[in-house]
């Protein structure tokens, strides 16, 4: 029975494969994009959908691991409620609204849309560590104490490797997010993908709109894959043994 | 910021249609979702490797953008002359919800105490009555948790899907910044923002309320 189901699983998934390469050729999406003047269109979308969201990850993903890190520190820990409770509410708000109101007061281009992109994605990846490194046992921090380590030397050491599974689950979801809402800053005018999917709902154009559709799509599944892939190494032996 | 309060009172008329339809889709959007996500997450709790297999299709659904899943909807909703307006727009956001709801249901049911369904079975429940009685009671205040991640998220979604045509507070946003006309995108922004807010901080209250005064007499003790 089980054999059964896999098999018909896997020729479920053939199937749905095959009907995807149909559709896109009777759409004429694959027309669209091996035109000789889209192909190199759609290598500047790509690049500059890619670069919007390598930026704000690289500044998010610093920023958030400095405050999260910052707020765990004696002296700041008494402020890290009332942060946690802003960053809270920050991501209550929708990402088109981040985007409209930053337009509204920094403009339309690149550097707007990175700012609302930056911060938009600093708040899952600080939640996440604040919370990663306060999970830590304190019998552990108190054994790293007694070993003769030294409050940096405990970071590095004990608490950033204990919090490596916690703090790639909010860089995965802040670069899920990151790349969808990277399609919606062609709004404001950065480019991206965007512009192919806004422009094909516009203009009714079936093949355009799949052709910006499919590769943010890709793209996100990618990110989603590559990240896991990424805590396979990140996270320590040790902690990946006691899981299992 | 007196030009958006001005705005937004000039045209109170439209910004309570908005509002309303911007909450319409997302409670029909909930409701559609929760009838399909609860009794889902239920089905799955003592099956694992399905378990595991339901999660990573919804998981699969979350990653796909939003812009994205209603380009990728509109050729094939188009084919019943649906591809815009409010139907993708509910479609879409019932997708988005699977993964809190289903997630949600099947990790609070999955945590009820084994030592609370020996004792139900004790009793001489039968398993339909053990779920009626002790699982789904003591599991609620988790599935509502997973209803509000969903619901905020959707009001996000929703103020998206402007763009195919399903209205919304979206539209103001989309308007605005198509006529250059700042007072409108802030008021969309700033409506849309406060909308999750207080939904937001309505569910939390719900999440409260609907807790068994038992589980929150224990909370309180502990």
């Amino acid at each position: 029975m089980k054999k059964l189901a896999a098999k018909l699983y896997k020729i479920v998934l053939i199937f749905l494969v095959f009907a995807a390469g149909v559709a896109l050729e009777k759409t004429g999406t694959i027309a669209f994009l091996i035109d000789p003047y889209n192909y190199p269109e759609l290598m500047r979308l790509l690049f500059q959908h890619f670069y919007l969201v390598a930026i704000s990850m690289a500044i998010a993903t610093i920023a958030g691991l400095i405050i999260g890190i910052a707020l765990t520190r004696p002296k700041l820990k008494k402020y890290s409620g009332i942060v946690m409770y802003i960053v809270g509410l920050g991501q209550t708000i929708p990402s088109l609204a981040v985007l409209a109101l930053v337009m509204s007061f920094l403009g339309i281009g690149t550097k707007p849309a990175l700012f609302a992109l930056t911060i938009y994605s600093i708040l899952p990846i600080a939640r996440n560590t604040l919370a990663g490194i306060r999970a830590v046992p304190v019998s552990t921090l108190d054994a790293a104490k007694g070993m003769g380590m030294t409050s940096i030397g405990i970071l590095f050491g004990v608490e950033l490797p204990m919090a490596m599974k916690v703090i790639l689950t909010g860089f995965r979801v802040a670069l899920v997010m990151n790349i969808g809402t990277v399609a919606l800053a062609y709004l404001i005018g950065a480019g991206g993908m965007g512009d192919w999917i806004f422009s094909g709902i516009d203009m009714m154009m079936t093949d355009k709109l799949l052709a910006g559709a499919i590769p943010v799509t890709l793209m996100a599944l990618l990110a989603d894959f590559l990240v896991e892939l990424l805590s396979a190494v990140l996270v320590s032996k040790g902690l990946r043994l006691t899981e299992e | 910021m007196m030009g958006v309060l001005h705005f937004i009172v000039k045209n109170l008329h439209q910004v309570l249609f908005l509002t309303w339809e911007h909450i319409f889709m997302v409670t029909v959007s909930l409701i559609i979702a929760m009838a399909i996500g609860v009794p889902l997450g239920v089905l799955i709790t003592k099956r694992i490797t399905l378990a595991k297999r339901v999660i990573n299709s919804a998981n699969i659904i979350m990653t796909v953008p939003s812009i994205a899943l209603f380009g990728l909807m509109m050729p094939i909703l188009a084919l019943i002359g649906q591809g815009l307006g409010k139907v993708p727009a509910i479609i879409a956001l019932v997708l988005y919800s699977q993964l809190p709801i289903i997630r949600n249901t099947y990790v609070a049911i999955n945590n009820v105490p084994p030592s609370l369904r020996d004792a139900g079975r004790g009793m001489g429940m039968n398993r339909w009555e053990l779920l009626k009685e002790v699982e789904i009671p003591i599991a609620v205040p988790v599935i509502i948790a997973g209803l509000r991640t969903a619901a905020v998220m959707n009001i996000g979604i929703a103020a998206i899907a402007a763009y195919i045509g399903a209205g919304g507070l979206g539209v103001y946003i989309q308007q605005g910044i198509d006529r250059v006309y700042p007072e409108m995108i802030i008021s969309g922004a700033v409506l849309v923002s406060l909308l999750a807010i207080v939904i937001d901080g309505l569910m939390a209250g719900a999440e409260h309320l609907l807790t068994p005064k038992g589980i929150q007499l224990q909370k309180r003790l502990a």
